[in-house]
């Protein structure tokens, strides 16, 4: 069979099953956002705290999840959530034999690494935010929450974004990893793809320039996301 | 904003004295964050205890004396697989970088796209193309000698990394060396320097300062992506770990191996960071 064939859409060709998986792997990567997102930013609170236990946790957080191979806390959180329901359900009486999702083993593993990293792109963007923003907020009578929503946060943002750019390419290619654990994303299929057509380097290769496409889209949106976020900026 | 004037009579210097509004108390909430900050404290607490626990309570010293010295070479593999491919990454970003700058656009196209490419997608599908891919050129490879490397997942996965890597360190050094000024080299030519003394004994000194941190944090991305050649039957620190789980499904494996790991990053973390006080340390007053 000639390669156009082997990647056609159709009965004989792979190309569906494959943009199954670029789905999977986008949906998973755009599941793990928010998620990342929002935990390292409360990460990122914690570290800014003048309360030394609330940063002592923080920097806990951090040193795990960016100390762990994403690999090893991705097979923590599969085989370890398994045995402690599984153990929690013993416990109760009850027997039962209980499956994780791997999407779900994925989206909080690698959410938790990347809200290990983006608490330290929050961090810095805080720290490049002076001090006066938040005398003039307090001058002006706004509560700490309106403060932190109506002052602080667009311009976080504005610093952050190139930070938080980079993260989700990172997140996007270490997506690939819950392939180990059976999800159908990209790399599990083309790989299914290239042992059952012995084409390897074809399939592979496609996923290769997959994940660049997916990058490159990517850059596209979030550059045109930072001329935004940029152009609603007072002139300075 | 206009001071009210000082009361007929009192001193003036006094009356200022008392004016002075000290500034007001942290507001409210600095409770709550304690509260929250113990509390969260504790849960780690709890985690960490937990995980001793389960250690203690499941230790096997049978377990311990057969997979101990497994998970010590497969500690070597880890150390080893890293330390070549980050050395090959080094010699190999060298022309990539200077290509990255070179004049002809062919040659910086070129390589862009090798960067581009290596950065841009996962180091597990590079892996996959090199190991399992390459083999569709069997005939090929072997015409030219190659196969008995390809061949072998060692090989494979070191050719694999060291490319990534030097992708990465590329961009490491563009970034350092576009970070010492020109003046610096035209400084150094207006004193007779050669280029190589220039290089060697200006450029050098403060490009490092500004790679440091990014050389290590690649080495700690290394140490941790390594593990993924588990997946295609390295057994390094990650392959001796699935192993031993896969033969006795006895959870404390993957923590013994958390463990471990963890500690080689904060050690590495640790070491970076002392460097880089000695590296600056004129810059410190």
């Amino acid at each position: 069979m000639d390669y156009t064939t082997l990647l056609s859409f159709g009965r004989e060709g792979w190309g569906d099953d494959i943009a199954s998986g670029v789905a999977i792997t986008v949906s998973l990567a755009l599941a793990t956002l928010p998620l990342g997102l929002v935990l390292g930013f409360v990460v990122a609170l914690g570290k800014r705290s003048t309360e030394p236990t609330l940063r002592l946790s923080a920097n806990i957080f951090t040193t795990i999840f960016r100390g762990l191979p994403e690999l090893l806390t991705l097979f923590l959180v599969y085989f370890g959530a398994q045995i402690a329901i599984q153990q929690i359900v013993r416990a109760a009486g009850g027997e039962t034999y209980i499956e994780i999702n791997a999407f779900a083993a994925g989206m909080f593993a690698l959410g938790a690494v990347f809200a290990a990293y983006a608490s330290e792109v929050f961090a810095a963007a805080f720290s490049a935010i002076p001090h006066g923003q938040y005398e003039g907020a307090h001058a002006l009578g706004l509560s700490r929450w309106r403060t932190m929503r109506l002052v602080i946060l667009p311009q976080l943002i504005r610093v952050a974004l190139p930070g938080l750019s980079n993260l989700w390419l990172i997140l996007l290619k270490e997506t690939a990893l819950v392939s180990v654990i059976g999800l159908s994303d990209i790399l599990r299929q083309t790989g299914i793809a290239a042992r059952t057509t012995r084409e390897a380097f074809l399939f592979y290769g496609t996923a290769c320039l997959l994940y660049l496409v997916l990058a490159l889209l990517s850059s596209i949106v979030l550059s045109a996301v930072e001329r935004r976020v940029s152009a609603g900026g007072a002139a300075r | 904003m206009s001071e009210p004037p000082p009361a007929i009579g009192a001193p003036a210097l006094s009356a200022r004295g008392s004016d002075v509004v000290p500034p007001p108390p942290p507001a409210r909430g600095w409770a709550r964050a304690r509260v929250t900050g113990i509390a969260l404290l504790g849960l780690w607490a709890l985690v960490g205890a937990g995980t001793l626990l389960f250690l203690l309570s499941s230790w096997n010293a049978e377990l311990f004396a057969r997979y101990a010295p497994r998970y010590l070479s497969g500690l070597l593999v880890t150390v080893q697989l890293v330390a070549i491919s980050i050395v090959l990454g080094a010699v190999l970003s060298v022309p990539i970088a200077l290509g990255r700058r070179s004049k002809s656009r062919i040659v910086a196209t070129l390589s862009y796209a090798y960067v581009y490419f290596f950065r841009g997608t996962p180091l597990l599908a590079q892996t996959f193309l090199v190991y399992y891919g390459l083999g569709s050129f069997r005939p090929e490879l072997q015409a030219v000698g190659l196969w008995g490397f390809f061949r072998e997942a060692w090989y494979c996965a070191i050719f694999a990394f060291s490319l990534n890597t030097a992708a990465y360190q590329a961009e490491i050094l563009r970034g350092a060396f576009e970070s010492v000024g020109r003046g610096q080299w035209e400084a150094a030519s207006a004193l007779g320097l050669s280029r190589l003394q220039t290089v060697y004994k200006i450029i050098l000194p403060q490009a490092a300062i500004v790679a440091l941190r990014p050389y290590g944090n690649e080495i700690i991305l290394m140490i941790k992506g390594s593990a993924i050649v588990a997946i295609i039957t390295v057994y390094d620190l990650m392959g001796e770990t699935r192993r031993a789980y896969s033969r006795t499904f006895d959870f404390q494996t993957y923590i013994w191996a958390a463990l471990i790991y963890l500690s080689i990053v904060e050690m590495l973390r640790l070491g970076v960071d002392r460097i880089e006080r000695r590296l600056t340390r004129h810059l410190r007053r």
